[in-house]
């Protein structure tokens, strides 16, 4: 029983098995899933597919927050990305041509990767912390979102462009299989590869791993590339699942859902060890609950007091200091503060 | 570490020279300004900044308490628009006299800082998480109340809302702008004339040798983020004031502004070193950039965020110029 409830996914697995089976108890035909035109229906197909902007973008948080970092930019990035799309596609004599939309989508991921990079050049090369060097992005960047759109919603009708964020392959929703992809690659190069030790290095202590030989600043650089282009994909599926770019409001709160989603997973964010699964499940933990409270009625705005619940709980349960202070009332002595838990992560994978 | 510092003279020069930069950005833009459009230079048009902005003025003061102990307060802005949705309901539904909204509403503010102080400190959950579960639940609270915008009808707040108090021959004032200088003149007091003050700064340096000094790091911690939520609760009763109406949409994005200003105004993020001087000037450079947009006219208010994405930028960058390693993490 120990080992199970101190895994470091028990936690995040059991909230979302609590809430799946809430909903069950609410909504007796919850976990029902069936085939309709050659297409999987049901409520857990919609949390898979309107939780994916949000794994994705969660994934390349993660991979940031590993190094230590954090990017409030990504909400900016999605909206830009969007943006950048839908204005070329409309820009197009025949917008479901196929050619045309794979180079829209190319673009927008081109400029998603690239303030991303931008992004990681201030971190790494300017040496500026990570929370301000994003802030400037997320502040001009749904600006810049608007400045594409002029201000407008751009709708598009694109056939192609909608299989991105509303359509369906092989009876899957096409956005679940881009996310299963990203995820499975991100896994292999994390996880099969020196990579992922390589970043929880920097996470741990950079001076630390730039004097055992690392590149830190060219990992941190490509880490904050990659989250970037994580938005971007995500951007891209927000867009299409409602044909239109909204600069204003594509990806709000993003950010904040996708920190919550990493910190949830059971990632701390002051770097270190970090979990792709956790991660994943904090994102669905997430959906789940905005799909709970949308099916019971509740105005969907309030979900931000559950949100606030939510996150409150999570984020004492995996606090150690809360642990020891309320779970454990044994005495101690109350001397120096605990160590930070990104010193105890640099140990662990030492 | 900074302002405790035994070599405090050459750290405040370079401090002071944030601040510096930020006002002189601040005059140039300004008499930029004067110089193309005539009507800017006017004592209304600087009175108006401190109108327009006042509740802004106000929250990025509270923000500046909470940056300068190395933390960041993502809750002003839903809980400033709390607390308009507390005056409007308390106050049109229950019929509340204002003399018990008023210091309720505050009470809130100073209560959801605590909140989030007292789990910051006790049980370690970064600054940035706990004031964002702060935010969420806020901001739900608001939509708890009403999903819609609410109308104030109250007179007191009518009555507030067209005050004004003459200064000189075109020049009004209104009862906000006092209030900001108010806020201001105590912050700065605070801040650098009690011990809270100097804890705050020693905290911000770091917090490990504060509480080798025997300085009460909890304690201060925990107030810093109540006074945040005590201003960011009077910036809500301002903005409500100023629109005579409250909406849980209200204020959004407005810790981001917040922070912007506090960031301009030359305080380090990291804490421990900046002005509540800065604060107030950063506050005027976002105005006037505002200003200035909506005296050209044909420039889309989407520049407004880029200018102040351009502008965060030059001073992150300037900072990092005369800088320190502090900076960096």
């Amino acid at each position: 029983m120990k080992a199970v409830t101190g895994h470091r996914l028990f936690w995040p697995a059991a909230v979302l098995v609590v809430m799946l089976l809430a909903n069950l108890v609410v909504t007796p035909g919850f976990f029902s899933i069936q085939v309709r035109n050659g297409h999987l229906y049901g409520s857990l197909i919609d949390i898979l597919l309107l939780g994916s902007p949000l794994m994705l973008i969660a994934l390349g948080m993660t991979v940031v927050i590993a190094t230590g970092g954090i990017d409030l930019s990504v909400g900016a990035v999605v909206a830009i990305s969007g943006a950048l799309a839908c204005y070329l596609i409309s820009g197009q004599e025949d917008q479901g041509a196929v050619t045309g939309v794979l180079v829209a989508v190319a673009l927008a991921l081109v400029l998603s990767a690239a303030l991303g990079f931008w992004n990681g050049l201030f971190v790494a090369r300017v040496g500026i912390q990570p929370i301000i060097a994003t802030l400037i992005l997320m502040v001009a960047g749904r600006g810049v979102a608007q400045l594409i759109t002029s201000g407008k919603n751009i709708n598009v009708n694109s056939p192609p462009y909608k299989l991105i964020g509303g359509g369906y392959w092989l009876t899957l929703p096409f956005a679940v299989i881009v996310v299963a992809v990203v995820v499975a690659l991100t896994g292999l190069a994390v996880r099969r590869t020196a990579l992922g030790m390589l970043l929880e290095a920097i996470g741990g202590n950079a001076e630390a791993s730039r004097l055992v030989g690392i590149r830190s600043r060219r990992l941190v650089v490509l880490a904050y590339t990659f989250c970037g282009l994580c938005a971007g994909i995500a951007g891209l599926m927000i867009s299409s699942n409602i044909s239109t770019a909204d600069g204003n409001n594509a990806g709000l709160w993003m950010e904040l859902d996708a920190i919550l989603a990493v910190v949830i997973g059971g990632t701390a964010l002051t770097g270190g060890r970090f979990t792709l699964a956790g991660t994943i499940l904090g994102a669905l933990v997430i959906q789940t609950l905005s799909t709970t409270i949308y099916t019971t009625g509740v105005p969907s705005q309030v979900t931000l007091v559950f949100k606030a619940v939510v996150v409150a709980i999570v984020c004492l349960i995996q606090s150690p200091a809360f642990r020891a202070k309320v779970f454990r009332r044994r005495a101690r002595p109350e001397a120096p503060p605990p160590a930070s838990p990104a010193a105890a992560d640099v140990e662990v994978n030492a | 570490m900074t302002t405790l510092g035994v070599k405090g003279p050459v750290r405040i020069r370079r401090e002071h020279a944030a601040v510096l930069v930020t006002f002189g950005l601040l005059v140039a833009m300004f008499a930029a300004g004067s110089i193309v459009y005539p009507a800017f230079g006017s004592g209304q048009v600087v009175v108006d900044l401190f109108i327009d902005n006042g509740f802004l003025l106000v929250i990025a003061i509270g923000m500046t308490f909470v940056i300068l102990t190395g933390g960041i307060d993502l809750s002003v802005g839903a809980v400033a628009a709390l607390s308009g949705m507390l005056c409007a309901f308390l106050l049109g539904q229950w019929h509340w006299p204002v003399a018990v909204v008023l210091p309720l509403v505050l009470l809130v503010g100073v209560g959801f800082g605590f909140g989030m102080g007292y789990v910051i400190h006790h049980f370690e959950i970064q600054p940035f998480i706990a004031t964002l579960a702060g935010m969420f639940l806020a901001r739900g609270l608001c939509f708890v109340i009403s999903v819609d915008q609410i109308s104030i009808t109250h007179p007191f707040f009518t009555e507030w809302a067209q005050t004004r108090i003459p200064l000189g021959e075109e020049t009004n004032l209104t009862p906000t702008v006092l209030i900001g200088l108010v806020v201001f003149a105590v912050a700065f007091w605070t801040l650098h004339y009690t011990r809270f003050g100097r804890a705050v700064y020693a905290i911000g340096g770091n917090d490990q040798s504060a509480l080798l000094m025997g300085l009460p790091v909890a304690r201060t911690r925990i107030r810093a983020y109540m006074v945040s939520g005590l201003c960011s609760a009077l910036g809500g009763i301002l903005f409500a004031f100023y629109t005579i109406s409250a909406s849980g949409l209200h204020e959004v994005g407005t810790e981001l502004d917040a922070i912007a200003a506090v960031v301009i105004g030359g305080t380090l993020l990291t804490g421990g070193s900046g002005y509540v001087v800065g604060t107030v000037l950063g506050v005027m450079l976002l105005g006037t950039i505002q200003t200035i947009l909506r005296f050209q006219g044909t420039l889309s208010s989407w520049w407004t965020r880029i200018a102040i994405g351009v502008l965060l930028l030059l001073f992150i960058l300037l900072q990092r110029l005369l800088g320190s390693s502090r900076t960096r993490r």
